[in-house]
């Protein structure tokens, strides 16, 4: 095992520090740490934090939401209001939280994971970063504006989103601004992967996160800029007497569907790929036993990748497309399925006789592959384009797709965060707690989506505020399920804060089976690593 | 310590199932099997596919959940050193290809069939608006809108004390699939005769919409500028229930759809009512009306077309929807005020109501509006005004109507 040389090594550099007592060595004191940082695991750090933040401000609507369809009839919200609250909650879960959560983890992780002493660009860092809280003031300041947020749905399709007040002038700037964000993240985490590896590490021997990450930031590199013209022209439509989507003065408002989902079925792979990278480390780890068909991994994460971009109109079965893309888009939309099977069965295969153990990241990576498998297999149900036009729109797809990024997506950031958190802290969280959170969370999140499932079936829309009486008991239900997973939620914050402010102390390896550079150097991981860089010999184990 | 947690956790969640498991009253739980030959075949197609993921999750999962119990290290496994095989990656590659190659065909067939718009036996056009269907039969040249019933009103406002189970499904039993009528019934029912092959052509004047009955497997948007194609071929009578599934905005919860199927001699009975009250709508237009009448019949206009934003009481939603109590239009020169309701306000949620509502209608809406609420200008419009300004003839202008946009007969298209 020459994992084991590495960490000598590291531990020197690490020592090797403390005695060269250069100031630009620590971090600057204050606020101003933060606000003018170029080190990647403070921006990481600011990431996570943001993504924390927005998670509860998303599921605070989204609690408005389930308030509303408690019962039968209105009582709460105004339906216009409640449509904002649909729109917001979108947009703040993907754009503020899931996002930006995936590249504070790729901030953290990715140099450490390939033996890179910081991020290829660090200003760059420092902006992406700091653009992300103004944009989203603006975002949601709209809420606060005489004509209210954006209540036309995140998919934002004209005609409907053009009969916004004044304030969707700030929405598409907002949204040019998460662009810029995600964008720069991007070119920065592909510039690293690149020409940050160190001296042996090949790119079929980095960890799947980084693999995911890299073919993710590709995706947003190719897709983000598409949205920004589909919303600029949205504008333009709506205050420079343009038609782009005007059918009266000779435009298409199908159009702006398809520029949209071009960018949208890549951006749900977006939302996915990093946390696929996730789970493949972690279940390894925890059956210590290297992941079951590496190869196959990458090959079938660039599969998915580029079948993502060949997908889109399957989200506009009932717009009226010829019959040969409908079915064009179903056979191709069905093909997703298989690079996606492999995933599972590789996971699957990863566990089988191993030596495993639950503690609280393995606990939310099986949950990931699980419930994450329940929501692929009610999309393979959503390709059947027959069938797709019958659940289209109802909340059937509601909870498909609920499914994939709720105990999919959030659930592999909860596991990466409680998997890295004593590499963060050099502290141990509390294991109780963290089952705790996980069950509860579990039971709740279940509770709170599959009724979704039968009443979607039997006939209820989305985006209504008010439903008609035989929805009325598993909507009860479902908002039974918000509440409890929303408040649950607290639980990880007191967690993530007892842990940073003590606890056990951590190892530098953390977890017994843990294989890959960033369990080489110290808990907590000092503010510098691999200022020199490691070598990596063709027999040490990095993933 | 640790497991105990779990073994706690899973106890509960198995405890939580059992309410849902033992209880035969959660009717709705699937999709309808429907009353159309397509509508049957959709479903069949949803319950393979249905089955396949069944078979492949519970697979998946044995396997997974076998793995935890019997590979784990507290039992003292000593973990495998395997990490590849090529052969089993190819396994799990093809088998699901396979699979998917049986489920596609079957699909690719059921929905060629429901591409095929050819011989059908009638035409209707079904033009969307915010919030309200339009329903013309492009045979017999019967047309009219269809809305949600104008009872339901009252129930759907925000802090209203309708007891809905009480008021909309007096007998019925709690989750009974069919569920009572809240929000299900409209004011005029599209109706259809059973046995021919029925083709629809979808548009809107507004935003877009999405024309969806599940007992029939249709859904089709409807866009502006476009015409999408749509067919139903129902061989029971029956009444069938629908919703707009796109979101149109904030009435979209609110704009149902019936379908009534009758029998052909039915069918045409009711053809030649609806010619004659179309008939007899165009005469209500040339006869004088009384003041109070017209204020009468606008009020239930008003509930029906305009108090789901206006409000009750004329007061609006500040930041939204102006007020008409005290308002400069509905106070203020009565042309600008026939104006903003015939026409609409360009860029905002105010719709046109010149095709949507009658002469009458119309004249007896404007004259409620203004003499309600506050307002008491004591004017009166008669229909016949209307009908002059639609048909581009000043016959007795009141004020100035030269005043009005010249666009204010509204047949074209913007």
């Amino acid at each position: 095992m020459s994992s084991n040389d590495v960490t000598h090594h590291a531990a020197d550099d690490h020592n090797h520090d403390h005695g060269d007592d250069h100031g630009h060595h620590g971090p600057a004191p204050g606020l101003m740490r933060w606000v003018t940082t170029t080190n990647h695991k403070d921006i990481g750090t600011l990431y996570l934090w943001f993504s924390l933040v927005m998670f509860f401000i998303g599921g605070a609507m989204a609690l408005v939401i389930r308030a509303e369809l408690f019962q039968p009839g209105i009582q709460i919200v105004d339906p216009m209001f409640f449509n904002s609250m649909t729109t917001m909650h979108a947009i703040v879960m993907i754009f503020g939280v899931v996002m930006p959560a995936f590249v504070g983890l790729a901030n953290w992780m990715i140099p450490m994971m390939i033996g890179a002493p910081d991020m290829a660009l660090p200003r760059l860092n420092n902006w992406s970063f700091w653009i992300m809280p103004f944009a989203f003031t603006i975002m949601l300041s709209t809420l606060f504006m005489d004509s209210g947020g954006p209540a036309g749905g995140w998919t934002l399709y004209p005609p409907l989103v053009l009969q916004m007040g004044d304030s969707f002038a700030f929405v598409i700037f907002a949204i040019h601004f998460l662009g810029i964000s995600s964008v720069m993240g991007s070119i920065n985490i592909v510039a690293t992967i690149f020409n940050m590896r160190a001296p042996g590490m090949t790119f079929m021997k980095m960890p799947m996160f980084v693999w995911t990450w890299l073919i993710t930031a590709y995706l947003l590199i190719a897709t983000i800029p598409v949205f920004a013209g589909a919303v600029t022209m949205l504008l333009t439509d709506r205050y420079f007497g343009t038609s782009f989507f005007s059918a009266a003065g000779g435009g298409d408002p199908v159009m702006f569907q398809h520029i949209f989902w071009f960018f949208g079925h890549p951006e749900v792979y977006i939302l996915i790929l990093p946390a696929f990278g996730i789970v493949s480390s972690i279940i390894p780890t925890f059956a210590r036993k290297e992941l079951f068909g590496y190869d196959s991994m990458v090959y079938a994460t660039a599969s998915i990748a580029f079948l993502s971009f060949i997908v889109w109109a399957h989200h506009m079965f009932t717009t009226g497309m010829p019959l040969a893309g409908e079915l064009f888009f179903m056979f191709s939309t069905m093909l997703i399925s298989v690079p996606t099977g492999v995933k599972v069965f590789n996971w699957v295969a990863t566990m089988w006789r191993g030596a495993m153990t639950f503690e609280t990241p393995m606990l939310f990576a099986i949950g990931f592959v699980i419930m994450f498998t329940v929501g692929g297999l009610s999309g393979l149900m959503l390709a059947i384009t027959p069938a797709d036009i019958q659940y289209h729109d109802t909340y059937f797809v509601v909870a498909h797709f609920h499914y994939v990024l709720v105990p999919g997506a959030i659930y592999s950031l909860m596991a990466a965060t409680y998997y890295w958190l004593p590499k963060w802290t050099g502290n141990m969280y509390d294991e109780k707690l963290g089952k705790m959170h996980f069950w509860i969370s579990t039971i709740f999140v279940n509770v709170l989506f599959f009724p979704m499932h039968f009443v979607g079936l039997a006939g209820m829309p989305r985006r209504i505020p008010d439903y008609s009486l035989q929805f009325a008991d598993w909507n009860m239900i479902a908002t039974i399920g918000a509440f409890g997973f929303g408040f649950s939620q607290l639980m990880f914050v007191y967690i993530i804060v007892k842990c940073v402010r003590g606890g056990e102390k951590a190892t530098a390896e953390v977890w017994e089976g843990a294989r890959g550079l960033e369990w080489t150097v110290a808990s907590p991981a000092p503010y510098h690593t691999f200022e020199t860089a490691p070598t990596i010999e063709p027999s040490t184990v990095t993933r | 310590m640790t497991s105990n947690v779990s073994r706690w956790a899973l106890l509960s969640l198995m405890l939580l199932l059992v309410p849902f498991g033992a209880s035969a009253e959660w009717g709705a739980l699937n999709m309808p099997q429907g009353v159309t030959e397509i509508s049957n075949e959709v479903y069949t197609l949803h319950m393979r596919i249905f089955y396949i993921c069944c078979a492949i999750g519970a697979a998946v999962f044995g396997v997974m959940i076998y793995s935890m119990f019997a590979h784990r290290k507290s039992k003292g496994v000593k973990p495998a050193t395997f990490h590849e095989s090529t052969t089993v990656e190819i396994v799990w590659t093809v088998v699901p290809l396979v699979i998917l190659i049986a489920m596609a065909i079957p699909a690719a067939r059921v929905l060629i069939k429901m591409e095929d718009f050819s011989d059908s036996e009638m035409s209707i056009k079904v033009t969307a608006y915010q919030w309200r269907w339009q329903y013309e039969y492009m045979d017999s040249g019967v047309s009219f809108y269809s809305q949600l019933e104008p009872s339901h009103n009252e129930a759907r406002q925000m802090g209203s004390d309708v007891d809905l189970e009480a008021t909309f499904s007096p007998s019925r039993k709690r989750g009974d699939s069919e569920g009572g009528v809240y929000l299900k019934e409209v004011d005029n029912e599209l109706v259809i005769p059973v046995g021919k092959k029925i083709r629809f052509l979808h548009t809107a004047a507004d935003v877009i919409h999405s024309w969806w009955v599940p007992d029939l497997a249709v859904k089709k948007d409807a866009i502006p500028g476009f015409i999408n194609e749509n067919w139903a071929l129902i061989e029971e009578p029956g009444v069938y229930h629908g919703k707009c599934a796109e979101l149109c905005g904030r009435g979209h919860g609110f704009m149902p759809i019936v379908v009534r199927a009758v029998p052909q001699e039915e069918f045409d009975i009711w053809v030649a009512e609806k010619q004659l009250a179309m008939a007899s709508v165009s005469e209500q237009a040339d006869r004088q009306w009384a003041h109070q009448e017209l204020v009468s019949v606008g009020e239930k206009v008003y509930q029906a077309n305009c108090m789901s934003c206006h409000q009750a009481e004329g007061q609006g939603i500040p930041g939204m929807f102006p007020a008409i109590g005290g308002s400069d239009v509905a106070t203020g020169s009565i042309d600008k005020h026939i104006d903003t309701v015939m026409n609409g306000i360009d860029g905002s949620m105010m719709s046109q109501f010149s095709e949507v509502l009658s002469d009458a209608d119309l004249a007896a809406v404007i004259t409620f509006q203004r003499n309600a609420f506050g307002n008491n200008t004591g004017d009166t419009l008669q229909p016949s005004h209307i009908k002059s300004l639609r048909n581009g003839v000043d016959i007795r202008a009141p004020e100035s109507v030269a005043l009005l946009p010249d666009t204010n007969t509204t047949t074209g298209v913007n």
